[in-house]
């Protein structure tokens, strides 16, 4: 139950982000969009790891060696979504960047304004 | 008109995909064989109670070393970007470093205050990465997280990028050495065995994860640092 609230939460999240990416006219919405659509993607994919009545894989006091297996998540889907938040950081700094330089050339963020084909 | 039609249809079409997934979805009630067998030999083999990074630093070790290498490039493509940036026609920008104010005493005082806490908060993330929730890019973040407050509060502070792409380079090429120690002396690429695993549990165990926590702590938070001051707008 838990799990398919937060599935239903990302995938809404991704929604959201496509709307904006596909309606909107300035860049720094359009990147605002693509950073739904990866915190949209993280949250899918954690929560397709969850197992009824899991807790965190840690084990410690509470949890010990031998009943781990019954009783923890799938952290795999964890383990991948700390690298894909990390490389999501990264490329919205790239596209920041680019927002920049953009913005420097034109005087505005409006992708209205970059017709011109350079290739 | 039509273009929002468009949209409208692609929206739709895409939540009509979803929903199916939403509706087709039933939770686990046990491990998948995979994640099973990395909740027993992550314990067993590595010693590291956290079995997330015992998958990050251990078995998928190379992923992370390749996720280390994307951040080494946008750092690199961020710095090709704004690094050689030439002044803008026209005197805009010049009037405004003028204009701008120098921070607030309140904001110098809290930043006084928590920049050193965000450090240790940072290094407990770090080195606490193979007991409970944590580990180098977690603290990397953190620290960052802190030289942005420095740069925010203080405009005229001038981190030292020099410094800072040597140590991360540093940091990056004992990365790598440690994982090649791996291949000579144990069973393989980035093998935390080389170093003894101690008792389970304590704060000196898990073979080699603690240092290469600290090695992706320290060359994360530069990365990030150096990113983060190439945003700035440059002074002339």
């Amino acid at each position: 139950m838990i799990s398919q609230i937060v599935l239903v939460t990302g995938l809404l999240l991704i929604l959201i982000g496509l709307w904006g990416l596909l309606s909107h006219r300035n860049i720094l919405r359009i990147i605002i969009s693509f950073s739904l659509i990866g915190t949209g993607t993280h949250i899918v994919t954690v929560a397709i790891g969850y197992v009824r009545n899991g807790t965190a894989p840690i084990i410690d006091r509470t949890l010990d060696v031998w009943g781990a297996v019954s009783r923890v998540v799938d952290p795999i889907p964890s383990a991948l979504v700390v690298t894909a938040i990390v490389i999501g950081m990264a490329v919205t700094a790239v596209m920041l960047a680019f927002a920049i330089r953009l913005y420097d050339s034109k005087k505005t963020l409006s992708i209205d304004a970059f017709t011109d084909s350079k290739w | 008109m039509i273009q929002r039609l468009c949209v409208a249809v692609a929206i739709a079409s895409f939540g009509l995909v979803f929903a199916s997934l939403a509706v087709g979805y039933t939770e686990q009630n046990s491990l998948r064989p995979l994640a099973e067998s990395y909740v027993r030999l992550v314990p067993h083999e590595l010693g590291a109670p956290n079995v997330i990074t015992g998958i990050l630093l251990t078995y998928r070790g190379f992923d992370t070393l390749g996720e280390v290498a994307v951040l080494f490039m946008v750092a690199a493509s961020v710095g090709l970007l704004l690094g050689a940036r030439r002044r803008p026609r026209g005197t805009s920008t010049r009037d405004r470093a003028s204009e701008s104010r120098a921070s607030s005493e309140i904001v110098r005082t809290g930043a006084d205050i928590l920049v050193p806490l965000i450090c240790i908060f940072a290094a407990y993330i770090i080195m606490n990465g193979h007991l409970s929730a944590g580990g180098g890019f977690q603290g990397g973040a953190v620290i960052a997280s802190g030289v942005l407050l420095t740069l925010l509060a203080f405009p005229q502070y001038q981190p030292n990028l020099e410094f800072l792409s040597i140590t991360e380079s540093l940091a990056g090429a004992l990365f790598v050495l440690v994982g090649i120690a791996g291949l000579v002396m144990a069973g393989g690429f980035l093998d935390n065995r080389i170093l003894p695993l101690g008792q389970f549990g304590a704060f000196f165990s898990a073979g080699a994860i603690p240092l290469l926590s600290v090695l992706l702590g320290v060359k994360v938070g530069c990365e990030l640092s150096v990113i983060l001051e190439r945003f700035r707008p440059k002074k002339s």
